[in-house]
């Protein structure tokens, strides 16, 4: 009982740091980080995903070289696309479900801002190892060489893009019992921009054409959903939790 | 103007205000409809290379037209919901999103039937085409997230943000439509380039469109006043008209 | 200290019927209210529409004279609220909660201080346990702990006392009598039958309900 006597002192005014926001967005990234390593199910079951997807094709298509080089660009992203969006689902319901997210919304710090944390500890965690594993499954498909940096860049940009307006879609269903599907709808249609200069970036790699404009739009989606992804994030999770 | 646009937002006057716009609406939406699709139908030129065909164009691109336009008008009425709590605009924006995806679906199916003599298949992946169908998505989501939620209140708001999202994607999801479309097929015929049209060919499809728009209106107010009635169903007003009407 | 929380004309419809209509209720610092009816009274909505949660209801709510929609973070940076749900991550420790909570709020925090309000509601041992392998009763305990470690004037609490055991429920009412005593406010939804007091006054919820026509 060391701070017993604090007990009759009077309350000192609310207060914070000047750089209280900055402590409250590195200690989210943190906290989610954690949870997602203490589970690792969370991290290697969508690369997982990633892989048995990719083993179905020539399975179900056909085994042969050429024709799998050909469709390996978009195979791989949309493997990598539907793998990311997997794991959607979880970014707000375990925190919905346990309080957490109640808090995090009563925090004085602006919401948006953490709502970014936890989507910055998605994509670290889910499109990027999904990036760097993206050549490897490349290679099983016969993936023409040169292409593979392109890949796995267009992969790290993109999914970036992809977690960010995912996660919109993700709040919005977070109230909903069994979003998942529900979320896969109101999603997808909107990850097709990503998908067509993602996807086109790795062919234009393979065409030897030049793929900095490509990688410049999926960098342009990117800013344009750091901008404004976090404001609808922020928006749907008031709604979500408070109708 | 503020004053008229303030006694609007209650419902109770826009009930009462309505009901006379009602039969001139749905009079224009007939006749403009009727006028434009007998002369486009029967009278207008065939195409000198499409023959008869193109005449589908008369469903086609006033459909079209209407189905985006009725994505920008519900993001419009859930942003006016958002924004300044009028609840009758969310009541508008529930009513238009079955009507626009159902444009959405005429749009698509007028296409895919004129693909039959076009490209000798019911299905061509054309950029507009493409991009009719990603809308057609986009509706099914606003409606499905609308009706997921277990309170109105939440999912209309659920559904106003939704479609403001969809409506800040909607031009990208075009642009790059576009773009993979040049890229992956040369421009063969699309039904979306026409060359320059005879008037005899465009004034029917003008009225066409301004028809399907009127109807859209007419639709949308009929939907919207049932709504309020249902909505209101316990207020006085609303139960004192039920008295009249007996 | 200045503190003041107002509601003015407060009224909230759920599903066609009106919770409560007309409500106007002040609190002040140095004052418990208890917030007592029925179940689906809305004790739970009058709560999160006084914690600035829920926007959808008619009236206002003033922080200090200003209108919450205004006064925001600095209301937030003020208010303590505990709902229905602990907010206890099952998988981080009870340290790494609090820590995560008083980082929240934009403090560093130091272990120490955590140690020490983990002591006081009687976690002293669990530091260190993943929350999971708690009971109910001391995963809210570890939602308690914030009470002591996060200095705020306002709490909010709904049915903390819920999986409480008789001592912690005692350990919790002086609490808040001391947070009260030292100029600070509660605002609490029980079925608990708290200790009467000077301090404490009562609000009953369920006698505006009814039809929504006007």
């Amino acid at each position: 009982m060391s701070r017993a006597d604090s007990r009759s002192t009077p309350l000192p005014e609310a207060g914070e740091p000047a750089d209280g926001l900055a402590v409250a967005w590195r200690a989210t990234l943190h906290r989610d980080l954690v949870l997602r390593l203490r589970r690792p199910g969370e991290v290697l079951n969508p690369l997982a995903f990633f892989a048995l997807v990719i083993t179905l094709f020539p399975i179900g298509i056909s085994p042969e070289a050429p024709l799998l080089a050909t469709i390996a660009p978009g195979l791989l992203w949309v493997a990598a696309l539907l793998a990311a969006l997997l794991s959607l689902d979880g970014v707000f319901r375990d925190d919905a479900e346990d309080g957490s997210l109640e808090q995090l919304l009563l925090s004085p710090q602006p919401l948006p801002v953490l709502a970014l944390a936890k989507v910055a500890a998605h994509w670290l965690l889910t499109g990027l190892p999904l990036a760097l594993m993206a050549p490897l499954l490349g290679v099983m498909l016969s993936l023409p060489a040169g292409s593979y940096g392109v890949l796995a860049l267009s992969l790290a940009l993109g999914s970036a893009s992809l977690s960010l307006i995912g996660a919109i879609g993700a709040a919005l269903t977070v109230g909903v019992a069994r979003g998942g599907v529900l979320l896969s709808l109101l999603v997808l249609p909107l990850y097709i921009p990503v998908l067509i200069f993602g996807a086109g970036a790795v062919q234009s790699a393979i065409l030897g054409g030049g793929v900095t404009a490509h990688l410049a739009i999926l960098g342009a989606l990117l800013a344009a959903s750091l901008i404004f992804a976090p404001f609808a994030i922020a928006a749907a999770l008031r709604i979500s939790l408070n109708g | 103007m503020w004053a008229f646009l303030h006694k609007l937002g209650s419902p109770k006057e826009f009930y009462a205000i309505t009901a006379r716009w009602l039969t001139p609406l749905w009079l224009a939406a007939v006749a403009l409809i009727l006028a434009g699709g007998v002369w486009g139908l029967a009278f207008a030129p065939a195409d000198y290379q499409q023959g008869n065909s193109f005449r589908i164009i008369y469903v086609h691109v006033p459909a079209a037209f209407l189905a985006q336009s009725i994505f920008v008008a519900m993001a419009a009425a859930g942003l006016v919901f958002m924004v300044w709590k009028i609840k009758l605009a969310d009541m508008a924006a529930a009513m238009m999103a079955p009507l626009g995806a159902g444009m959405t679906f005429v749009a698509l199916f007028s296409g895919a039937v004129w693909g039959v003599p076009t490209w000798g298949t019911w299905w061509q992946w054309d950029a507009r085409l493409t991009s009719m169908l990603i809308l057609f998505f986009l509706y099914i989501g606003v409606i499905a997230l609308r009706g997921a939620f277990v309170s109105r209140e939440g999912g209309a708001r659920a559904a106003s943000v939704l479609a403001m999202v969809g409506v800040i994607n909607i031009p990208i999801i075009k642009f790059s439509v576009d773009w993979w479309y040049t890229l992956h097929q040369p421009a063969s015929f699309s039904i979306t380039e026409k060359p320059a049209m005879p008037a005899e060919m465009w004034l029917p499809l003008l009225l066409m469109v301004l028809g399907f728009y009127a109807f859209f209106i007419a639709v949308t107010l009929t939907r919207t006043r049932s709504e309020i009635l249902r909505r209101e169903s316990s207020k006085r007003w609303v139960r004192a008209l039920v008295e009249e009407g007996r | 200290m200045s503190l003041r929380l107002n509601a003015r004309r407060l009224a909230c419809e759920r599903d066609d019927r009106w919770l409560f209509r007309d409500l106007d209720l002040e609190i002040r610092a140095g004052e418990i209210l208890r917030v007592e009816g029925p179940n689906g009274s809305g004790k739970t909505t009058l709560l999160k529409i006084l914690s600035g949660q829920l926007m959808d209801h008619e009236g206002e709510v003033l922080w200090n004279g200003i209108p919450l929609r205004r006064a925001r973070r600095d209301f937030l940076a003020s208010l303590l609220y505990l709902g229905h749900a602990p907010g206890v991550k099952a998988a981080l420790t009870p340290l790494e909660n609090l820590a995560w909570y008083q980082a929240l709020a934009g403090e560093h925090g130091d272990e120490a201080a955590r140690l020490a309000a983990l002591a006081r509601v009687g976690l002293a041992g669990f530091e260190d346990l993943p929350a999971a392998q708690l009971s109910a009763g001391q995963q809210r305990r570890v939602a308690l702990a914030r009470l002591e470690l996060t200095p705020r004037p306002l709490w909010v609490l709904d049915e903390p006392f819920t999986a409480i055991d008789r001592d912690g429920v005692a350990a919790l009412e002086a609490r808040l009598e001391a947070h009260t005593a030292r100029g600070g406010s509660v605002l609490v939804t029980t079925h608990h039958a708290l200790r009467a007091s000077t301090r404490l006054r009562r609000l009953t919820l369920g006698e505006g309900g009814g039809d929504v026509a006007r």
